[in-house]
């Protein structure tokens, strides 16, 4: 799906992105509740569905309209690319408390609610599955539509039955038998009535079944499974792998491996912890299953470096089986080196081929196949680098900024400041590099220039490295606001679809 | 609303609940479905009963499970066997349904209503099931489906045996790993039914499939078909189809595939029988037993016994054993343990010589071993070894590990030795325990921690078993009950928890005599917790003396306690003078 075919027929054209939807969008002069500032945004397999988790322990679930008539079973639609002419469009379907504040008391520490990632986990029936996080537990939700009961015709008049005890009210389980002693019958423990009431072998005919109406029906979410107690550190990542059963959970020293199924215990497979924390170097930032290897995870260190592991290899995967690594640029070290080198969250491409990664100032996009470098850097940040050091200040140099690629593996996105965020053609020869605006007119910021690709000096590989010349925004004198970032956004699984969230406010573009 | 008689209120309301708000009194009603099912008579049941269930699926999870389980039982309340296809709809549905644990208890009473209905019915109403679950549009009933196939088998026609031998062949390469795991597990209980003619081709080429599946969670359960489906096999059919797969599987890149043929062993021995054991699965579980993975170590060590039973001593001692000489000093020691609990069992299998010359130097450097649980798994097996070449090779290194382990730091290492003391003591015999044993047992009963002392208590009373109260007044009692004078009260009391524990084994002369006195004099002690423990250890010793000896002493004992200051003291006393008074009334 991804690549190779594209490059005879040359780089595809730039997509004109438009202004779909807004969710939660901001009138002028209201301010932002902290608790709803969104923290994760995440499309399932089919793209119908999309989830967003916000600081305030929510998730909140949209589906897709414009596909909804379409027929035939699900195989079926597991099968075809959804070929609809209309952009996709979301309505809002439910929401519910993911996660509650809490506090550890052995440690003393408060545990906030924000949701930190959210993961769709496999559909069954009509019944949704996700996984979502908060710095500690890792709850699992089934969100699936309940009808509305309506029972008429019972054998026992309800209000009558308030009247004489305690049957509407009561809600223990022993409440049966309170029943049996109201109802005329006190003589009789509740036991006996299996054993002696002989009924007559036709049955008796006055006794019938509650007859249950329903037309309604209303989106019901449950926490299945919680599972605790697991991570001494914050959680980063959560990832599901593609045999369906077992996800990992990552925070910044260890990957633990779970069954869906079960909650009570994880196995550590990955351990960075030294011995002595003094010796602490680095730390783990992201980790993500491979698409369709289930042997295969990798995971992004604080030091810049991708690890692709190999769960087959051994019980505790210290050793990596393969590690992605830029090559240090001579001369070229500062104080922030480090820091700005530290990345902030890798994806894997569809077929799993390429995975792109986010540090403070590029988006790279590496192939599994060379772990030399990375086959395409995109310069986000460029124009940053003269600030970096009011930015460290103002610790806006540790914000973890998110990437996603398209379903079709040819363009990468990611996040920046002042509310853009950038689109990278990364087919090689594509010049594609888009600076929108999460606002209803994205394009209003567009810069105007054609962005050159200029060459790496090693262009031995198709290295391409761009965008550096745009956004024009700071050349233009405009200050940028590093208070409003936009941190989270997800590409639609199979179209040209963007969701980004803006603070509070959820921008959906299409192009 | 209607209203019904009285005597049916309980029964009215039992219905009624089937639909209440509150889920507990939902499940309680369908736990009693059965009742409900006979108030309504068997065609009511039949024609009301089940359709309701059948339409009212849209419950919770928990009360999905108890229908399913129900559900299982239920062809006498719908009239027989004639009529269980009846029950056969709202399984289905609830084979459907997301929660795992839901569907596996459809599937199971599905199984058990299926392998009573009448053949014909089978065929009617079971085999259009499995093949509707079977084409199911969302994976769950498919995986449901997998679970079925072995009970319509044998009943199908010829025609629809190929068709369902075809349907399960797509189910094990259907696109979702979970349909996959569910035939693969279920594909030996699938096998056990089709006719051998189609077990070496089809079945054998669906298992082949699955051994060879991308998924690694897919291929561990074929390692389990291996064992199910190689005892079905003839053997010739085996060495050819099956034993290539363990051999292969025991090379599998995945470690945990390797963990599985070591744990799965002895299981995969016996399908293949013992000479192509000797002959291709001796290398095979010699690479286990030297696997880069320390997991797949642990499983492979856990299995050395069971292993050389299968083979001959001259091939134990020519392949395994320099196998298990580098187990003994592995790296992990978790290793070095599942070794230790095992390798005991090894001296019967090889027999006297070769215990002593090959396996003692191994026994004795694990029971030298830094970790404590290696030499606990030594001492625990003593017995396997004492019968092939006695214990005095082994007694000289014994003494000193079981010294060290007396006094680990750890307190669940000290408790996990105490349990192994009686046996030592039988095993080592009275000389021996008293020279160098019967100080650590005096030792534990002022050990810091309560459970130890707790556990030292009860020692001396299997001691006391094991070597008769004679030796016990000479080696135990004394010094035991020397301690009762020890400034600590929590010491004393332990003092009086072993006279309790003594006393039934020592009979009620040496209690009268010995240990009720002590009791007694324990009562003027300052701590009012000794004094109410004097007064529950009376109470337990008064059933051993005699009707005489309670009056004279235990009686003005506890009517002394029953006027203390303390309100604890007094309540036990009376307690405890009840108790004597109750006895009296009943003699």
């Amino acid at each position: 799906m991804n690549g190779g075919d594209e490059v005879v027929a040359g780089p595809p054209q730039p997509l004109e992105w438009k202004f779909s939807q807004v969710f939660g969008e901001r009138t002028a002069g209201e301010e932002i509740q902290e608790v709803d500032i969104i923290s994760a945004i995440e499309f399932d397999k089919t793209g119908d569905h999309l989830a967003t988790g916000d600081r305030g322990g929510r998730v909140v679930l949209f589906e897709r309209t414009d596909t909804k008539d379409v027929g035939g079973s699900r195989r079926d639609l597991e099968r075809i690319d959804h070929a609809v002419s209309r952009h996709p469009e979301f309505r809002y379907k439910t929401e519910f408390q993911s996660h509650e504040p809490e506090f550890d008391y052995l440690k003393s520490l408060e545990i906030e609610e924000k949701i930190n990632k959210i993961r769709w986990c496999q559909t069954a029936n009509s019944a949704l599955f996700l996984l979502s996080t908060n710095d500690k537990t890792i709850k699992f939700w089934k969100v699936q539509e309940k009808k509305i009961k309506k029972i008429s015709e019972m054998n026992v008049d309800p209000s009558k039955a308030v009247t004489n005890g305690t049957i509407a009210s009561s809600s223990s389980s022993n409440s049966h038998r309170t029943c049996l002693a109201n109802g005329g019958s006190p003589e009789r423990s509740p036991n006996s009535l299996s054993i002696d009431f002989s009924f007559p072998p036709g049955g008796i005919p006055s006794l019938h079944l509650p007859v249950v109406n329903s037309h309604e029906t209303s989106l019901v979410a449950r926490c299945r499974r919680v599972y605790a107690h697991a991570h001494d550190y914050h959680i980063n990542s959560i990832s599901n792998n593609s045999d369906g059963e077992t996800f990992i959970s990552a925070d910044d020293l260890r990957v633990n491996l779970w069954n869906l199924e079960i909650s009570n215990q994880s196995f550590n497979i990955i351990d960075v912890k030294p011995a002595n924390m003094e010796d602490l170097t680095e730390v783990i930032t992201s980790a993500e299953f491979h698409p369709t290897h289930c042997n295969l995870l990798a995971y992004s260190s604080s030091k810049g470096c991708i690890r692709l592991i190999d769960l087959r290899q051994s019980a505790l995967l210290d050793s990596h089986a393969k590690i992605y690594e830029e090559p240090e640029q001579p001369g070229s070290k500062s104080f922030f080196t480090e820091i700005i080198a530290s990345i902030s969250d890798i994806k894997f491409g569809r077929d799993g081929r390429y995975i792109l990664s986010r540090d403070y100032m590029t988006l790279k996009l590496w192939d599994i196949n060379m772990d030399s470098g990375p086959v395409a850097t995109f310069q986000v940040h460029e124009y940053l680098r003269p600030k970096l050091c009011d930015l460290y200040e103002n610790d806006s140099i540790f914000d973890k900024f998110e990437c996603c690629l398209s379903g079709d593996g040819l363009r990468v996105a990611t996040g920046s400041y002042s509310n853009l965020f950038r689109v990278f053609g990364c087919v090689p020869g594509s010049t594609e590099a888009t600076t929108l605006e999460a606002s209803k007119n994205p394009m209003r910021k567009q810069v105007q220039t054609p962005s050159r690709p200029s060459r790496s000096l090693s262009s031995i590989t198709r290295v391409v490295r761009r965008g550096a010349e745009a956004p024009a925004v700071d050349a233009n004198g405009n200050s940028f606001d590093s208070t409003m970032k936009l941190l989270h956004l997800a590409w639609h699984p199979s179209e040209n679809s963007i969701a980004c969230a803006a603070a509070n406010s959820l921008y959906m573009y299409y192009a | 609303m209607s209203m019904v008689d009285e005597p049916l209120y309980p029964i009215a309301v039992l219905i009624d609940e089937l639909k209440n708000d509150d889920i507990q009194l939902r499940l309680n009603s369908i736990r009693r479905l059965s009742t409900i099912a006979r108030a309504l008579g068997e065609e009511r049941t039949r024609k009301e009963l089940i359709p309701f269930l059948s339409e009212n699926n849209d419950d919770d999870d928990e009360v999905l499970l108890a229908m399913a389980e129900e559900l299982g039982v239920f062809i006498p309340y719908v009239g027989g066997v004639e009529h269980a296809n009846v029950l056969l709809p709202p399984l289905e549905t609830l084979c459907i349904v997301e929660e795992t644990c839901v569907r596996d208890k459809a599937v199971e009473s599905l199984c058990r209503i299926g392998s009573q209905m009448r053949e014909s019915d089978l065929v009617d109403h079971f085999i259009p099931l499995v093949k509707r679950l079977a084409a199911g549009e969302w994976f769950t009933a498919r995986v449901s489906a997998c679970g079925l196939f072995h009970i319509v088998y044998p009943s199908a026609p010829d025609m629809l045996k190929t068709e369902l031998r075809s349907i399960y062949n797509q189910l094990c390469q259907d696109d979702m790993p979970m349909v996959r795991r569910s035939a693969a597990s279920n594909l030996g209980k699938f096998a056990a039914t089709v006719e051998y003619a189609h077990l070496k081709t089809d079945i054998i080429s669906i298992f082949e499939d699955l051994t060879q599946d991308d998924q690694d969670s897919v291929r561990l359960l074929a390692v389990e078909g291996c064992a199910a489906l190689g005892k079905l096999l003839e053997a010739q059919d085996c060495v050819q189809h099956i034993l290539p797969v363990i051999v292969n599987f025991s090379q599998d890149k995945s470690w945990r595939v390797r963990y599985m043929v070591a744990n799965q062993l002895y299981e995969l021995c016996e399908a293949v029988g013992p000479e192509p054991t000797r002959t291709d699965l001796v290398p095979a579980y010699v690479r286990l037993l030297r696997d880069n993975e320390a997991e797949v170590r642990i499983a492979a060590a856990g299995k050395v016994t069971k292993f050389c039973r299968i083979l001959n001593p001259e091939l134990s001692i020519q392949n395994i054993l320099p196998c298990v000489k580098e187990l003994s000093s592995d790296s992990s020691q978790h290793v070095r343990s599942a070794l230790a609990s095992v390798i005991m069992g090894m001296a019967p299998v090889l027999g006297k010589d070769a215990t002593i010359e090959q396996l003692l130097p191994i026994f004795l450097s694990l029971l030298k071993d830094e970790f404590p649980d290696v030499r606990l798994n030594i001492i625990s097996k003593l017995d396997q070894v004492n019968q092939v070449i006695g214990i005095d090779l082994l007694s000289q290194s014994l003494l000193p590990a079981i010294v060290e382990l007396a006094e680990d730091r750890h307190w669940r290492v000290r408790l996990a030795i105490i349990e192994y003391i009686p046996l030592l003591a039988s095993q080592l015999g009275v000389g021996f325990f008293d020279d160098k044993l019967g100080s650590l047992c005096m030792q534990w009963l002022q050990d810091k921690v309560y459970s130890i002392r707790d556990a030292a208590a009860n020692n001396l009373k299997r001691l006391a078993e094991e070597f008769g109260p004679d030796w016990a007044m000479q080696h135990i009692i004394p010094q035991t009950l020397e301690m009762i004078n020890n400034p600590h009260y929590l010491y004393r009391m332990t003092i009086l928890r072993a006279i309790s524990l003594l006393a039934p084994v020592l009979g009620p002369d040496i209690t009268c005599s010995k240990l009720l006195p002590v009791v007694v004099n324990a009562s003027k002690d300052r701590v009012p917790n000794i004094k109410f423990n004097v007064a529950k250890v009376l109470q337990s010793l008064m059933p051993i003396v005699d009707q005489s000896t309670v009056e004279k002493m235990i009686r003005p004992c506890l009517v002394e306690l029953s006027e203390d200051p303390d309100v604890d003291v007094r309540f036990f006393a009376n307690q405890a003078l009840q108790a004597i008074d109750q006895v009296m009334m009943t003699s």
